[in-house]
């Protein structure tokens, strides 16, 4: 090659071709399916609650994408049902997550819906799960004598609790746990809810050859 | 259905207009109805009756010192660009080596939220990823560019102002991270306030380049200009797009997210990566590169599949079935340009490994580039669905994402770094022992790092695939691989900092060599 023009266009071209095939058709795709019926959008609570998870970027450990039953147990572990692309429509930043270092927690609300049980563990982890590895986030909590009117007191076992007065929950900690509980996918999915069915459909022609040859024999 | 139809046609189409691209590629250059890069186009990286012979300090090649001042032009940028990346590197190898650490003592750091390791990790990936390599190969293109286009720089006050800008901006990002200040998309987590001043410094570096391309003395451009040009309009179009505020959410902002993620690793780090190992194994050596006319279809085979794979990153996600096996289908095909680089790479060092154990920059960049095939050829298997079902939310993916952007494109950048600094500033490196720790702590240290999260990885994705198990196996049994990390991490480190020092103990002794005049005489 010894043009610079000819490259430089050709070059641009494939990206702007890599661009509709990954961005602008899937977008549009997914634009013309709007909310799954059923999902309502953030409280003020939990977009505030929304704002620290991102912000602490729980992300990096936490994903919310069950995957289907075709692929993996993720809803024998109590997970929720494979999510659907109509599931996120009101999340901005998105955070489907890349990793299960912890367990994914797009049904958290359901599985662990106690207020108490989340304050606790997001002071420490380990007062509740011996061999956790999250991090304890204590700064969203402060240590008071007494606790005022209207204080959230976390209750904590006594290796963790302070020899003396409360550890009681900041508003930061108090819109995370919203956050936590309102993330449950109770609605029943779209039926025809955009999500990747290779795997589905993988199983079910192998399905379709087992058939088959048993039909032979 | 209707549109699950058209959207199939639209996969197929993407595929097709990829293949048949490639296959007219092939036919015109087996037909000669396009201009084959040949051995003498390989040659243009070398003076008349250069070569054979290693190039190394102590004996020059004819070129730096009949073009010496070229060189001069762009050494002031170039140092400087070095220093800030080395400066990055340490930065982020220690944030890094901190957030490893809390994933196995999880109670060491909880103090305070800026230390936390969601925060920690953030930092140390987006220091690496722009304020490390992305300036460290910036580095190796200021340097390269005019020596293969036989000119100096142009426009360097603009390539001194893209520098100042692009530094405010990653530390200003990092900072904003720290405190809780996040868009909250992987590889995108700077604010998009601050990518303002990240996207005008990008934007500064590119016209230098096209100005010095212009200007250029030879009529062939050599291939890491390809790669160098390509990638610096690549890099902006990525950046700003995927920063745009208001315009993306949902599931539509994941597909957006990892057409980006993996194009910045695609188009912008590899380019620069594998360009900067195309100019320097067969220039340290003296010998061109080996079947050059296959570098063509390494490039644009590079451009055609890579650019669309980002959607194996949301395998059995909530995204349409066919953009997912689209990007599965063109990381398969990733192996056609991946195998014309390793031809054209390797069997130029495998012919020559006598020089290897002269330069130590070499090894360095031997090493980056068998990681970027080995990388590659990883990556490709396990986008296949049956491999990712196990592999997809495990630390085999971060053990992944290392082969690539540390053993592969920061290993090329090192060996760039030691072979480029004595060059431009006329010094020699006052500890050269110490560069020989560098490589083996960084090739040790990476060993450890990535088989014990490549085992752990595969390990930890069995254990959730098993319903029978508790989620709490699956972390019980990472433990002791989390610890492997950190071990092998800490030899990283240790490594960069050999590195820093031979700089900084670099800039503090006099000048050992002279690099601006024509007769110029080995130092020893």
């Amino acid at each position: 090659m010894n043009r610079y023009l000819p490259l430089a266009i050709t070059a641009l071209a494939i990206l702007a071709m890599a661009t509709l095939f990954l961005v602008i058709a899937p977008g549009m795709q997914i634009g013309a399916q709007g909310p799954s019926p059923g999902l309502k959008p953030y409280t003020e609570a939990e977009a505030r609650g929304r704002d620290v998870y991102v912000s602490m970027g729980c992300l990096y450990c936490h994903s919310q994408q069950p995957r289907s039953i075709a692929q993996a147990p993720d809803a024998e572990r109590g997970w929720g049902r494979a999510s659907v692309a109509g599931d996120y429509a009101y999340d901005a930043p998105h955070q489907l997550g890349t990793m299960r270092t912890g367990p994914d927690l797009m049904d958290i609300g359901d599985r662990l819906p106690s207020q108490g049980w989340q304050l606790t563990h997001l002071y420490q982890p380990r007062a509740i799960s011996s061999w956790s590895i999250m991090p304890a986030y204590p700064f969203l909590f402060e240590h008071k004598d007494e606790p005022g009117p209207g204080d959230v007191v976390v209750h904590l076992p006594a290796p963790y609790a302070p020899e003396t007065g409360v550890i009681v929950a900041k508003q930061d900690a108090l819109d995370l746990v919203a956050y936590l509980q309102g993330m449950k996918r109770q609605y029943a999915p779209p039926t025809d809810g955009l999500r990747d069915d290779g795997y589905a459909l993988i199983a079910a022609q192998q399905q379709k050859q087992t058939d088959a040859a048993k039909a032979s024999n | 259905m209707q549109i699950t139809e058209t959207l199939g046609l639209l996969l197929a189409l993407s595929f097709i207009i990829s293949l048949l691209a490639l296959t007219i590629l092939i036919w015109a250059i087996a037909n000669k109805q396009v201009h084959t890069p040949d051995a003498d186009d390989a040659r243009t990286i070398f003076t008349p009756g250069e070569g054979a012979e290693i190039d190394e300090p102590n004996k020059p090649h004819h070129f730096d010192t009949e073009r010496s001042g070229i060189d001069r032009v762009s050494a002031g940028p170039v140092m400087w660009l070095i220093a800030a990346a080395v400066f990055w590197l340490i930065f982020g190898s220690l944030h890094g080596l901190a957030a490893s650490l809390e994933l196995h003592l999880p109670d060491l750091m909880s103090g305070s939220a800026q230390m936390t390791f969601g925060r920690m990790r953030t930092v140390h990936l987006n220091s690496v990823a722009y304020g490390w390599a992305s300036q460290a190969g910036l580095a190796a293109v200021f340097w390269i560019i005019p020596r293969i286009f036989h000119t100096r720089l142009r426009l360097v006050g603009l390539v001194k102002l893209g520098f100042v800008l692009w530094n405010i901006g990653v530390a200003a990002g990092v900072m904003a991270i720290a405190n809780g200040w996040t868009d909250g998309l992987e590889w995108l987590e700077i604010p998009w306030q601050i990518d303002i001043v990240l996207a005008l410094g990008a934007a500064c570096f590119v016209a230098p380049l096209i100005a010095t391309a212009k200007h250029r003395e030879v009529h062939h451009i050599y291939v890491s200009g390809w790669y160098f040009l390509a990638a610096i309009l690549w890099f902006p179009v990525l950046f700003i797009v995927a920063n745009i505020p208001g315009v993306h959410h949902g599931v539509e902002q994941a597909t957006m997210n990892w057409w980006y993620a993996h194009n910045v690793l695609g188009l912008w780090l590899t380019p620069l990566g594998v360009g900067t190992a195309y100019y320097f194994i067969p220039k340290i050596i003296g010998k061109p590169i080996y079947s050059y006319a296959v570098s063509l279809v390494g490039f644009w085979a590079l451009a055609l599949f890579y650019s669309q794979v980002g959607i194996h990153h949301l395998i059995g996600g909530p995204v349409p079935t066919w953009l997912v096996t689209l990007s599965v289908v063109h990381s398969v095909m990733m192996f056609v340009p991946v195998i014309a680089v390793a031809i054209n790479q390797h069997v130029t060092v495998a012919r020559n490994l006598w020089a290897l154990k002269e330069s130590m920059p070499l090894r360095f960049i031997w090493f980056g580039a068998l990681s970027y095939t080995a990388a590659s050829f990883q990556g490709s298997i396990e986008a296949l669905r049956s491999v990712n079902t196990i592999t997809h939310f495990t630390h085999y993916t971060v053990g992944h994402a290392h082969l690539g952007a540390y053993a592969f494109v920061s290993l090329v950048l090192m060996g760039a770094i030691y072979q480029i600094v004595p060059r431009a500033t006329g010094k020699y490196f006052p500890f050269p022992r110490l560069i020989a720790w560098h490589f083996w702590l960084n090739v040790i240290g990476f060993a450890v790092y990535f088989l014990s999260l490549t085992i752990g990885g595969v390990l930890q994705g069995l254990a959730q695939l098993d319903a029978t198990k508790p989620f709490a196996d699956s972390v019980i049994l990472l433990k002791p691989y989390l610890e492997g990390r950190s071990l092998g991490g800490g030899l990283m480190t240790l490594g960069h900092v050999l590195l820093a020092i031979n700089l900084i103990a670099l800039g503090f002794t006099k000048k050992t060599r002279e690099t601006e005049t024509d007769n110029m005489v080995a130092a020893e």
